[in-house]
C-alpha cells in the first residue's frame, strides 16, 4: 500500500514536470513573436523600403533585393547538386558501398561545421585565393556548400518514400532507368524535395556569420555579381552592431521573422502535402 | 544510345554526389593550411593554453576561448535539454490532439528563426532583466540562457520523433503490468528512445558551440578566463567574428587557427557520438 501511494505522488510529479515545461517553451516561443512584433511594428514606415539607401533614411529595400538575389544565385547551385547527389544515393548506388560512406560521412561533416568556420573558409578560398573582393557571388557559393547537406537529406528521404511499386510499374512498361527516375520517381517526390528547398531558403535569409567575411555588408544594391551587398540578416547585425539604429533594427527584425516564418510554414506545408500523397 | 545515356547520367548523379565529399577536402585543406603554421609560429602549447589574448603585443592564448565555449555549451544543455525533453515529452504523450495541432507547427517554424533575431532579442530583453537580476547584463550566464532557448526547437523535434518512433509496444506491456501512464513513458519509452535522444542532445551541443552572431551580442567578449558565470567572456566563435574585420599578418592566422580549434572540437564531438552510436547498436 505505501509503495503505490509513492508510485502515486512520483507520477503526478512527472505529469506536473512534463506540464510545465510545456508551458514553459510555449511561454518562451510566443513572448520572443509576440514581443519582436509588438516592439517593431510600429517602426515600420515607408522610408524604410525607400529605393535608395541612404545613411539618412537607412532603407531595408537594397538588403531585400540583395537577399532574393542571394537566395537565387543559392539555389541555382545547390539545388542541382543537392538533387542530383540524392538521386544517386538512393536510386543508382549500392547501400553500402565505399562511395556511399564516404558521402554519408561528409555530409553529416558539413552539417556540423559552424556558419562562422564556413565564413572563413569562403573568405579563404574567394576573398584570398581567388582574389575576389568581398562579393555576393562568394557569398552565395559559401552559403550553397552550407545549404547542400540538408538538401541532400530531405531529398533522399522523399525519395525514399517514394514506393518501389512505382519505379517496378515503369520497369515494367519498358522505361530505363533515368526515365523512371525523372519521370516517375522524382514528380512523385516534388513536394517533399520542395520543402527541403524551402528550408534552404530559409537558412540563406537568416544566415549572417558565413557572410560577414565573404559578402560584406556594403549597404547599396551590388553593380555587379562580384561587388558586395549585405542581406537583410547582415543589414540587421550591421545596424545593431552600430547601436545607434535601434528603431530600425526593431522594424527589420520583424520584416526577417516574418518572411523566415513564412518560408518554414510553406515548407511543412509541402511536406505535409506529400505525407497525404503517399497514404492515397 | 539510351545505353551511353544512361551509363553518362549515372556518371553526372555520381559526381554530383561527391560534391559535399570534396567540400569537405576543401574546406580541411584551406583552414589547416592556413592555420596550422600560425599554431606552430606562436607554439602549439602558447596557443592552446595561454591565458592571454592581446593581439596588440603578439600574445595569442586561446585557452580562456576555449573554456568560455565549453562553458556555455554546457550551460544550454543544462537550460535546454531537460526542458526540450519534458516538452517533447509533453506533445508526443500528454498532448490532447488539439493543442497538438497548434504545438508541433509553432515548434518547427521557430527552428527557422534567424540566430540575428534571438541575438537581437536577448540583447533587448534578456540583457537588462538580468541586469536588474544579478546586477550584470552581458555574461556567460546570459549566453547559456539564449542558448538553452535556441537549441530547443531542435531538442524538442528530434526528442520526439525518437519517442514516436520507439515500439508501441513497450508502453502498452509496461501498461498490462500495471504501471500508470507517466512510468510507463518514463521507465519504458524514454530509455529505449535513448540513441535518438542522445542524437538530439549532441545537435543541440553543436548547434550552441557553433552559434555565432547572437552569442556574440550578449557574452560580453572580454577574452579573459571567466571566474564566474556572472563574468564576461568570449567563446571561439565570436573571437573569429569579432576580430576577422581588421585583422592582420599573425593576429589573421591566429584567427583562423582558432577556426581549425573549433572546427576540430566539432569534428571530435561528432566522432564520439558516432562512436557511442555505434557502441549502443552493438
Amino acid at each position: 500500500m505505501k509503495q503505490k501511494k509513492r508510485n502515486d505522488f512520483s507520477s503526478a510529479a512527472l505529469r506536473v514536470a512534463v506540464k510545465t515545461s510545456a508551458l514553459v517553451c510555449v511561454a518562451i516561443f510566443l513572448f520572443i513573436v509576440g514581443y519582436i512584433l509588438f516592439m517593431g511594428i510600429p517602426h515600420l514606415n515607408r522610408d524604410l523600403f525607400a529605393w535608395q539607401y541612404t545613411s539618412q533614411n537607412l532603407s531595408m529595400m537594397p538588403a531585400i533585393i540583395n537577399t532574393l538575389i542571394m537566395t537565387v544565385l543559392t539555389l541555382l547551385m545547390a539545388a542541382p547538386v543537392g538533387i542530383g547527389a540524392a538521386i544517386y544515393l538512393v536510386e543508382y548506388a549500392r547501400a553500402q558501398s565505399l562511395l556511399v560512406r564516404i558521402i554519408r560521412t561528409t555530409t553529416q561533416t558539413l552539417s556540423g561545421i559552424p556558419s562562422i568556420v564556413y565564413g572563413l573558409f569562403g573568405y579563404l578560398l574567394f576573398n584570398v585565393k581567388f582574389g575576389w573582393s568581398y562579393s555576393i557571388l562568394g557569398g552565395a557559393m559559401t552559403l550553397a556548400i552550407m545549404v547542400l547537406p540538408l538538401i541532400i537529406r530531405t531529398t533522399e528521404e522523399a525519395l525514399l518514400a517514394v514506393p518501389e511499386s512505382y519505379r517496378q510499374g515503369s520497369f515494367g512498361l519498358g522505361a530505363g532507368k533515368l526515365r523512371t527516375t525523372m519521370q516517375v520517381v522524382l514528380p512523385s517526390a516534388a513536394s517533399g524535395v520542395l520543402s527541403g528547398v524551402i528550408l534552404a531558403i530559409g537558412r540563406v535569409v537568416g544566415e549572417t556569420a558565413a557572410l560577414l567575411y565573404t559578402a560584406g555588408t556594403v549597404s547599396g544594391l551590388p553593380e555587379n555579381l562580384l561587388s558586395s551587398g549585405r542581406t537583410l540578416a547582415v543589414h540587421m547585425h550591421a545596424l545593431l552592431s552600430e547601436g545607434l539604429y535601434m528603431p530600425q533594427a526593431y522594424a527589420t527584425a520583424v520584416v526577417l521573422l516574418v518572411v523566415v516564418l513564412l518560408i518554414n510554414a510553406l515548407s511543412s506545408f509541402a511536406a505535409k502535402k506529400m505525407t497525404k500523397g503517399k497514404n492515397v | 544510345m539510351t545505353k551511353i545515356k544512361e551509363a553518362m547520367m549515372r556518371a553526372v548523379f555520381a559526381l554530383l554526389a561527391s560534391v559535399s565529399a570534396l567540400c569537405v577536402v576543401l574546406i580541411c585543406v584551406f583552414l589547416f593550411a592556413n592555420g596550422i603554421p600560425a599554431m606552430t609560429k606562436i607554439g602549439v602549447p602558447d596557443f592552446l593554453l595561454g591565458t592571454t589574448w592581446r593581439p596588440g603585443n603578439d600574445i595569442y592564448g586561446i585557452f580562456p576561448m576555449i573554456l568560455a565555449s565549453i562553458y556555455v555549451s554546457a550551460g544550454a544543455m543544462i537550460i535546454g535539454v531537460p526542458l526540450g525533453i519534458l516538452c517533447a515529452v509533453y506533445l508526443a504523450y500528454f498532448c490532447p490532439k488539439k493543442v497538438y495541432r497548434v504545438l508541433k507547427p509553432m515548434t518547427e517554424l521557430l527552428s527557422g528563426v534567424p540566430s540575428i533575431v534571438y541575438g537581437f532579442f536577448a540583447l533587448v530583453v534578456l540583457v537588462p532583466a538580468m541586469r536588474v537580476l544579478f546586477g550584470a547584463g552581458k555574461s556567460l550566464l546570459t549566453a547559456c540562457i539564449l542558448l538553452g532557448i535556441m537549441i530547443l526547437p531542435t531538442i524538442i523535434s528530434v526528442t520526439e520523433s525518437a519517442l514516436l518512433a520507439a515500439p508501441k509496444t513497450y508502453y502498452e506491456g509496461a501498461l498490462a503490468l500495471g504501471a500508470s501512464h507517466e512510468q510507463s513513458v518514463f521507465r519504458a519509452v524514454l530509455p529505449a528512445a535513448k540513441s535518438g535522444i542522445s542524437a538530439a542532445i549532441m545537435l543541440g551541443i553543436g548547434r550552441a558551440i557553433g552559434e555565432t552572431t547572437a552569442v556574440a551580442m550578449v557574452v560580453g567578449n572580454q577574452p579573459v578566463v571567466p571566474g564566474s558565470l556572472l563574468q564576461g567572456a568570449r567563446t571561439l566563435t565570436t573571437n573569429i567574428v569579432l576580430e576577422m574585420g581588421y585583422a592582420a599578418g599573425l593576429h589573421r592566422e591566429a584567427l583562423i587557427a582558432t577556426a581549425v580549434v573549433l572546427f576540430v572540437l566539432v569534428l571530435l564531438i561528432n566522432l564520439s557520438f558516432s562512436l557511442f552510436k555505434r557502441r549502443d547498436q552493438a
